[in-house]
């Protein structure tokens, strides 16, 4: 079985996986990071949305062969060890949370999309396809809205 | 140790605060254990607490008192613990699937206790089959059935611990206060409450009165308040099924059948095998389980497996079928349509699957002398007694644990996974975490029955004389303790089935309509169905909203005008008067854009709705603003009264607009989100307004309440704004 390396939330990791395994679970199965989840394996929930080399992606749908040498960070890296990222903060302040699940990936893409762009729009949050069953998605756009303001 | 069920020492009476239904009394148990330790137990007054033999309309009997009259006798098996370091530990018998239910427990035991609400830990209770009906989570009815119980159990504990550091500070009892987890003199010496746990254990008596505070000293209850979880979740630290490390198990998935309900014919289990990594095979009852190292390898062995299955009993059927079966089976209209003016209408709503975002998932550890089982449930006694049926040990060597579930919608009333853990577990010799996929809940998971309803309103000179609705639904499956519930409230009826006594019991009319009628008519279809947030009162009281808007055209009225004179409650006209001003009700709006309003009462609590959309697309419409009023009697905590409303609107857009499933030949057709189309952010209002009205009363329930109101607006603004007479729903689908 290959080994392939990578870097994860700063630290770099080895594993042993067939090539065509999803990171998704070569993150969660093979690494204990189970921030990030499993909500369709197709990439249309995004619950698993982590970043690859910065940008948002979907875990479920990359295959750990793709990611050699690359640099990955889930929910458990995006805080500054004790302290919230501004998102996190946000998502507080706005007691978005209901049932959670989805959660880590909605935050991990609001990063995404804050990082790029300061002040996003209402039509750029929009575009934010991440799905919230528990219908969190109004209390998603001020939090996104207070922590570009914080930021 | 005598252990809660045991109440050996001591009793304390204290009256119910407000007593409602007759002389109910309240007592307390002081437990014995090495620190304070309170449980709680209600008395009836027999006479006073008789129920008629028939059910009522809901509007006097309801099915959240039927199932707080229920668990009373249990109310008992609750108990709070004050520990040394000064930490308040509850064990809720309740799930907690994101509608915040433990951190409403947390809410009230920390104002009656005078704890600061950080030290109150709220975790969920096993399952303990000597809660019998009270550890049932369902109908709304959570606050409802713990608001008396947790404030009688911590205002108990608050006397003794009052009562320990009156001895201990050698001042009278009755000038004692708590706050911040302490108790305070009047010359600011205080004890905390982890120093007094042990002392007020043995307190013999208690120098104050145990009864519940007055609403007048509230500093918590209604104040807007965070979820306690929530840092957790922020930072991925939440605890859901598949998160769990269990020792050995292996990770388990199961090739399930094309068609809902088919069987294995033959499967061979050797190219799965052959995959490094695959462990087991296993034949149950609903496919083929493998077992590997890791999700994905089981996956892969899965899709390796072949298989000839046999057709499932619904192969015969797609949805044109059903809908001309539910439309056969509708209840004739009684009133004639001759006399006067009348308005008839029909609709027909389809399949919508629950698809929480966290997939049905169970771990089951099952060993010769007993088993044990982790699982997000609604119902975890009645899992228990399955999961110990289907592998042949008694319940009582069934271990079952209640996981936080990555939301529900009523989904985790059944306990499916659970019972296929145990079974691959018992054959294989290993723990077991088994997943489903989001194809396998979609395709396989329960499904919100599709329902046809016929309406007819007549009217005479500006009144209403009479308002029929005869509905036909794909029976709801309820056997996951609705009916033994029932039994034990004592409101037990021969005749007919569950699903018409919890429609009974829930389905009513705000409006004064004349002879008002709702009758439903069941049909058996095989597929797997369940009880859907808000239950029949989605599509009922949807058409109903649509019914009155046309009625009020009609008559040449303006739809909140009209409301304005037919609503029953006063409780109802405020939410509705409210979301008119606030929502600026009869604005100006651009071709193809529209208002559209709606009511509903339920749950002992009332809400009216207002949305703005834009359906200038029909095709692509969108909910842009909405307004929301809801009156719950008292809002234990307004944040997450709010919480839910918002959650009950996008569950209306979605399902109103858009998102439901097709059974094509005995087959769900959608098989994850980017077919079953539930709403995303670009669906979601950019301006949503929820008024949390003023007390009015008790805790009534919020967590269904939103759906119907929400979804007869959406549905109403629609129509509005396209000059269309929606009847099928979702209109886009």
């Amino acid at each position: 079985m290959p080994t392939y390396r990578f870097n994860v939330n700063g630290k770099p990791v080895a594993v042993e996986a067939p090539a065509d395994t999803p990171l998704l679970w070569v993150l969660r199965e093979r690494l204990g990071l189970t921030g990030p989840k499993y909500g369709c394996g197709v990439g249309a929930c995004r619950a698993c949305t982590s970043h690859l080399d910065g940008k948002e992606f979907q875990p479920c749908t990359v295959a750990v062969s793709e990611c050699g040498g690359r640099k990955i960070t889930t929910i458990e890296g995006l805080a500054d060890g004790d302290e919230l990222h501004p998102v996190q903060q946000a998502w507080l302040d706005e007691d978005v949370a209901q049932c959670g699940f989805c959660q880590p990936g909605q935050i991990m893409a609001a990063a995404a999309l804050l990082k790029t762009n300061k002040t996003p729009t209402d039509a750029e949050i929009d575009a934010i396809e991440n799905v919230c069953r528990c219908g969190t998605y109004c209390r998603i756009r001020d939090a996104i809205k207070r922590a570009s303001a914080a930021m | 140790m005598a252990g809660p069920g045991e109440p050996t020492a001591r009793t304390e009476e204290s009256p119910d605060a407000k007593p409602r239904v007759g002389r109910r009394k309240f007592l307390t148990f002081l437990v014995a254990a090495p620190t304070l330790t309170v449980a709680a137990k209600y008395t009836f007054d027999p006479v006073a607490d008789a129920l008629p033999s028939l059910p009522a309309p809901s509007e006097l009997l309801d099915l959240g008192d039927v199932i707080t009259l229920a668990t009373k006798p249990t109310a008992w098996s609750m108990v709070l613990r004050v520990e040394d370091d000064g930490r308040v530990r509850f064990e809720l018998p309740r799930a907690e699937s994101g509608q915040g239910i433990t951190t409403t427990a947390a809410m009230i035991i920390a104002e009656e206790l005078g704890a600061r609400l950080s030290d109150v830990a709220v975790e969920l209770s096993d399952a303990k089959p000597e809660f019998l009906w009270n550890q049932f989570t369902a109908g709304s009815t959570g606050v409802r059935t713990l608001w008396s119980p947790l404030r009688g159990i911590a205002a108990t504990a608050r006397a003794r611990l009052i009562t320990a550091a009156a001895r201990r500070l050698g001042v009278e009892a009755g000038t004692l206060t708590t706050r911040d987890s302490a108790v305070w003199a009047p010359d600011g010496r205080s004890e905390s409450f982890g120093s007094l746990a042990s002392a007020a254990a043995s307190t013999t008596s208690t120098a104050v009165s145990t009864a519940p505070k007055d609403a007048s000293g509230y500093t918590l209850i209604g104040k807007p308040t965070g979820r306690m979880d929530a840092r957790d979740i922020v930072t991925g630290k939440a605890e859901y099924a598949m998160d769990m490390t269990i020792e050995g198990a292996l990770a388990t998935v199961v090739a399930r059948p094309p068609t809902i309900k088919g069987t294995v014919v033959s499967f061979d289990a050797a190219p799965a095998l052959a995959i490094p990594g695959v462990v087991a095979v296993t034949q149950i009852p609903s496919g083929v389980a493998v077992s590997a190292e890791t999700i994905d390898l089981a996956l892969k062995g899965r899709d390796a497996l072949v298989i000839t299955w046999k057709n499932g009993p619904a192969v015969g059927l797609s949805d044109a079928d059903i809908r001309t079966k539910l439309r056969a089976s509708t209840a004739p209209l009684a009133v004639p349509r001759l006399l006067t003016n009348h308005l008839d209408a029909s609709f027909d709503f389809g399949f919508v699957s629950h698809a929480p975002m966290e997939v049905h998932s169970a771990i089951a550890d099952v060993r010769e002398d007993g088993a044990e089982v982790w699982v997000a449930c609604q119902s975890p006694i009645m899992a228990q007694n399955d999961v110990a049926g289907a592998i042949g040990l008694p319940s009582s060597k069934v271990k079952l644990h209640v996981l936080r579930a990555g939301g529900s919608f009523g989904r985790r009333l059944f306990w499916e996974p659970a019972v296929e853990a145990a079974l691959v577990s018992k054959k294989i010799g290993r723990p077991v975490r088994l997943m489903w996929t989001r194809t396998d809940d979609v395709r396989h998971g329960r499904l919100r029955p599709a329902s046809h309803h016929k309406i007819r309103a007549t009217y005479l000179l500006g009144e209403v004389l009479s308002f029929e609705h005869r509905m036909a639904s794909v029976e709801t499956d309820l056997k996951h303790g609705f009916g033994e519930i029932v039994s034990a409230s004592g409101a037990a009826v021969s005749g007919p089935g569950d699903g018409l006594l919890f429609f009974h019991l829930s389905a009513s009319n705000p409006y004064h309509f004349g002879l008002v009628t709702q009758l439903l008519t069941e049909v058996p279809v095989p597929v797997h169905t369940g009880s859907w947030r808000s239950v029949y009162s989605a599509g009922l009281r949807t058409a109903e909203e649509v019914v009155v808007d046309e009625l009020a055209a009609k008559m040449g009225k303006d739809p909140v005008q009209f409301r304005m004179s037919v609503l029953k409650s006063k409780r109802a006209k405020d939410v509705l008067a409210k979301v008119a001003k606030e929502g600026q009700w009869g604005k100006a709006m651009p071709r193809g854009w529209a208002q559209g309003v709606a009511v509903h009462e339920e749950y002992r609590s009332v809400t009216a709705c207002l949305v703005e959309i834009n359906a200038t697309d029909p095709k692509a419409p969108r909910v842009t603003r909405a307004t929301i009023a809801v009156d719950v009697g008292l809002a234990i905590n307004p944040t997450g009264l709010k919480a839910q409303m918002m959650g009950g609107l996008m569950d209306a857009i979605s399902t109103v607009l858009q998102a439901g499933v097709h059974l094509d030949a005995g087959k769900v057709r959608e098989k994850s989100y980017a077919d079953f189309r539930y709403a995303r952010q670009k669906d979601a209002p950019i301006k949503l307004d929820v008024f949390v009205m003023p007390p009015t009363g008790e805790p009534g329930g919020a967590g269904e309440l939103g759906v119907p109101a929400a979804a007869g607006a959406v549905a109403n603004a629609y129509a509005r704004a396209t000059g269309t007479k929606p009847r099928s729903f979702p209109i886009n689908f």
